[in-house]
């Protein structure tokens, strides 16, 4: 009972008689089935009562009632292999999901989630939890009907199947994947309250595929010509998006696998093109076709959007690297720290340019700064981990973290960002994110100056 | 062909790893290369030499590491297969700002008229104007905009919402765009007419072309030298290329950096649930826990509860007591979240007919004691009620989850 859960419609108690009840021994069952009942009529009334003693510290003068009384999973039978053929997250980690933010867009097929960041470690997205930003909603696109054609400037143009590309040497790399417009709520003031809304359209994964380069020189490109490459989607929107031939040849990947298995279908199953250090929207879910051109092509996602306008009226066009950002995930807005004492300062940063070089946590307000550790691995446009202890005295304090990449470029207060880019861009604020600590314990976002 | 694939080759045991890349990059070596690349939205045609200095360690480093650069290009033998002429056709439909790719066609403005109202309006409004389903497609534009080819609304300190038209600035974009893409829930259902039609509409509502117009592949070039922000984009920036010298530098300060700090902007009181509660949204263990955001208010100034430090679950955690919460969610809020989730929403307005009847219509039709009946019709779909379309049927949406969307339909407080 205790993944009963704040905010969540009760359930009919017939729907306690779960699969777990099932395979429990038969005394432990009936046991069950009573508790369930008495639990599910008591919940209708007042429900959470069961995570006070979840873990509980106010312990009995004998111990811990956690420890003292043994709990069903040390005197029961657990549940058989392959119960579950594809596993699922721990029931008590339902907290943590992707979730919209209301208001931000109209229709769930052109929308955007945002990752959970506020629970993750280390560097790597859960599959199950990466970002997703659709135009024109998901697919999940049978993989044997899916061809990938590459056309344009090259001698041959030619068709592959996903067996012919997956039977090509392929190489695995960890990138991140940032939306041009993640944190682009908080460009005028401060719009959202916790790090899943202002940084959730980042991800990193281990991508697997093919280099592009390696296609584009099987079609014979013509590389007197080629300048720019159209990346085309299979989808109803077909997104399209222009990439700089030096980013094609460089390190783009012809992706199918995420993570280690296949790609999700909200991540572009069977096949996405990953554009390491580029704005997500260029990471073409459901590839299907490449073409190499002289000229940009101003489609719809680089005219219409994904564009930054300037203070002075003026639009950037074709802007896709993200620069060099960071975030302290927590403590961060809208968590609650559970005491004072000590607690370890955690966050991630990365750069479309190339590595982190290091990492500066200020505690209070960005009067002074120290170094955080950098976790390894270190690697380019990937996300990297770092940490920094702090002990919290009870009051005031304004957590930042300020990070600086491998070509020396140093992340920006959000002031400084604003003298230069005005407060209308939308796309690509990197600006330094605070997060103000109350002597209540509660975290909010904030900004400073 | 073989000379460009020679230059690949050449190239490729010229990219040093990406350490030696950091390295050379000290030596201030791509300075040169990211100048030119700046100027030319290019990749320097002559990668600079990697000799001299170091230039030794960068080859063996490459050979060494298994970066891509570093190996040799593999022969796909009997791998993919020539696209067919037809093929290309097929798929190779985009249509690039110098208007290669076009197909020719035409279409008037009273013909996209007809397309618009039939094919677009219920999303997009009658006048292009609606805020629905996306932001408008037609506003804000000035006749004076279209001689300077800059829309000045852009300037202005409050920028009205954004248009599509104000933005604008390639007529490629458009033409393209709607023959791939649009309408949103059929996209390359209309003909390549159609297309000229409808776009011909577009620019119409907005006032740039007259009423008698005929848009087609011949006249297009000319157009496009009327669009009101032809002239708004600019790619002198930092963000193109990777190697371009970005327009912001934070300041590396370690201590006094700052004399006093002052907090400019937070999260006003009223919307702190606006996310919903974000005791649920962070794990119930840990460090931390979720702030219960329907509780009280977040400011310092107005602490929460007795002002101790604890909210309702780090309070749970502890063993005490969590306060009461009601049995069952407030109605509005989760039901219309609920109608998002399971795209219920795709096909219905809460003022608008999509596909399907209005949300208030429906609540209109049955009134406030149908819920148990719109639940039914919700899980089982139907037709023949509104009209000849079918609504699927819902099974896979929780009955739970149908019962609160069918009390909300029936409430009709939307
Ligand atoms: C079912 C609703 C629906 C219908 C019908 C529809 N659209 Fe759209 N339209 C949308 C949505 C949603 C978007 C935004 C898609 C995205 O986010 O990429 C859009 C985007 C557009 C845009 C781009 C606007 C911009 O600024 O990016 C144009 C132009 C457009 N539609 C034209 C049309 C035309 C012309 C038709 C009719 C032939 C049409 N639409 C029919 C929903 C619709
Ligand atoms: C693919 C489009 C589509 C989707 C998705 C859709 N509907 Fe419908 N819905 C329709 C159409 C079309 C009708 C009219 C059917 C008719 O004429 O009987 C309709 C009718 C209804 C009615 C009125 C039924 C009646 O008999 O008068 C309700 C209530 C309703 N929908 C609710 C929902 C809810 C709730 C969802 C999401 C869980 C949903 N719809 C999803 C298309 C859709």
């Amino acid at each position: 009972m205790s993944s009963t859960r704040l905010g969540r419609l009760q359930k009919a108690p017939e729907f306690f008689i779960t699969r777990d009840a099932l395979t429990l021994p038969r005394d432990d069952r009936r046991a069950f089935l009573r508790k369930a009942f008495a639990a599910a009529s008591a919940a209708s009334v007042v429900a959470a009562a069961p995570r006070a003693f979840a873990q509980s510290s106010s312990a009995t003068s004998a111990g811990d009632p956690a420890i003292l009384n043994l709990p069903a999973h040390s005197k029961g039978l657990g549940q058989p292999v392959a119960a579950r053929p594809y596993g699922l997250p721990s029931k008590y980690e339902e907290n943590l999901q992707r979730r919209e933010s209301p208001g931000l867009t109209r229709v769930g097929a052109a929308s955007v989630s945002f990752a959970p960041l506020q629970g993750f470690f280390g560097i790597i997205t859960p599959s199950g939890l990466h970002f997703e930003r659709h135009h024109q909603g998901w697919w999940d696109i049978d993989p044997t009907q899916h061809r990938f054609m590459i056309n344009g400037l090259v001698a041959n143009p030619k068709v592959y199947t996903m067996d012919d590309l997956m039977r090509m040497p392929s190489v695995s790399r960890m990138h991140f994947l940032e939306c041009g417009a993640n944190t682009g709520m908080e460009w005028g003031n401060v719009a959202v309250p916790t790090v899943q809304y202002t940084h959730g359209m980042l991800s990193c994964c281990e991508f697997t595929g093919v280099p592009l380069k390696w296609l584009l020189d099987d079609c014979g490109i013509d590389l007197k010509k080629a300048k720019f490459i159209l990346a085309e989607g299979a989808d109803g929107s077909s997104m399209t998006r222009t990439i700089n031939l030096s980013n094609a040849l460089d390190d783009a990947i012809v992706a199918y696998g995420m993570n280690g298995e296949m790609l999700r279908p909200e991540n572009g199953y069977p096949l996405r093109l990953v554009v390491p250090g580029v704005q997500g929207v260029s990471w073409v879910k459901y590839l299907r076709r490449i073409e190499v051109g002289d000229m940009p092509y101003a489609t719809k996602d680089e005219t219409l959007h994904y564009i930054d306008l300037m203070p002075d009226g003026q639009h950037r066009q074709y802007s896709s690297i993200q620069e060099v950002k960071s975030v302290i995930t927590s403590p961060s807005g809208g968590q609650v720290l559970l005491d004072k004492g000590f607690f370890n300062v955690t966050g991630i940063a990365w750069s479309g340019r190339g590595k982190i070089r290091g990492v500066d946590v200020s505690v209070d307000g960005g009067k002074n700064w120290k170094a955080a550790r950098l976790e390894t691995p270190v690697l380019d446009k990937c996300l990297t981990r770092f940490n920094v202890d702090w002990t919290w005295d009870g009051k005031d304090a304004i957590l930042m973290s300020r990070a600086t990449d491998s070509t020396g470029q140093v992340q920006a207060s959000i002031s400084a960002m604003r003298k230069v880019r005005g407060t209308r861009s939308i796309y690509h604020n990197n600006a330094i994110q605070s997060w103000l600590v109350s002597p209540n314990g509660e975290v909010s976002n904030v900004q400073v100056a | 062909m073989f000379k460009s694939l020679d230059f690949l080759r050449g190239k490729r045991l010229q990219v040093p790893s990406p350490a030696a890349r950091e390295r050379a990059e000290g030596e201030g070596r791509t300075q040169a290369e990211s100048r030119w690349s700046l100027l030319t939205n290019r990749p320097h045609p002559n990668p600079l030499p990697r000799c001299g200095r170091g230039g030794r360690t960068l080859v063996s480093l490459t050979l060494l590491s298994l970066t891509t650069s570093a190996i040799a290009q593999p022969k796909f033998q009997n791998l993919g297969r020539p696209a067919t002429a037809a093929e290309i056709r097929a798929w190779d439909i985009d249509v690039r700002p110098d208007f290669k790719g076009l197909p020719a066609g035409s279409g008037s403005v009273s013909r996209g008229q007809d397309v618009w109202e039939a094919k677009c309006e219920s999303c997009h409004g009658a006048f292009g104007e609606s805020n629905e389903y996306f932001t408008p497609i037609v506003g804000h534009t000035k006749p004076g905009d279209m001689v300077t080819g800059r829309v000045a609304a852009l300037r202005a300190e409050t920028v009205p919402q954004r248009t599509s038209l104000m933005k604008l600035s390639q007529l490629s974009t458009l033409w393209d765009y709607i023959n791939r893409a649009m309408p949103w829930n059929v996209p390359k259902s209309l003909s390549t007419d159609e297309v000229y039609a409808v776009t011909a509409y577009i620019l119409n509502l907005g006032n740039i072309v007259p009423a008698d117009f005929v848009l087609s592949d011949k006249n297009i070039a000319e157009t496009q030298k009327k669009l009101p922000n032809r002239n708004g984009t600019t790619t002198a920036h930092a963000m193109w290329n990777v190697k371009d010298k970005p327009d912001t530098q934070g300041v590396n300060c370690v201590t006094n950096c700052a004399r006093e700090v002052r907090i400019t902007s937070r999260l006003p009181d009223y919307a702190r649930n606006a996310h919903g509660n974000l005791a649920e949204q962070n794990r119930i263990v840990g460090a931390v826990r979720g702030a219960d955001t329907r509780a009280c208010a977040s400011s310092p100034d107005a602490p929460c509860g007795s002002g101790s430090t604890a909210t309702s679950s780090a309070r749970a955690n502890r063993g005490e007591t969590a306060p009461a919460r009601p049995a069952t969610m407030p109605v509005t809020a989760e039901a219309s979240t609920l109608a998002q989730k399971h795209a219920c929403t795709a096909c219905h307005g809460v003022k608008t007919k999509i596909l399907g009847p209005s949300f208030t219509d429906i609540h209109k039709k049955y009134g406030p004691d149908s819920a148990a009946a719109l639940a039914a019709k919700i899980k089982a779909g139907g037709s023949g009620v509104w009209g000849s379309v079918p609504m699927p049927a819902q099974a896979h949406v929780s009955d739970a989850e149908i019962r609160a969307m069918a009390e909300w339909l029936a409430a009709g407080k939307f």
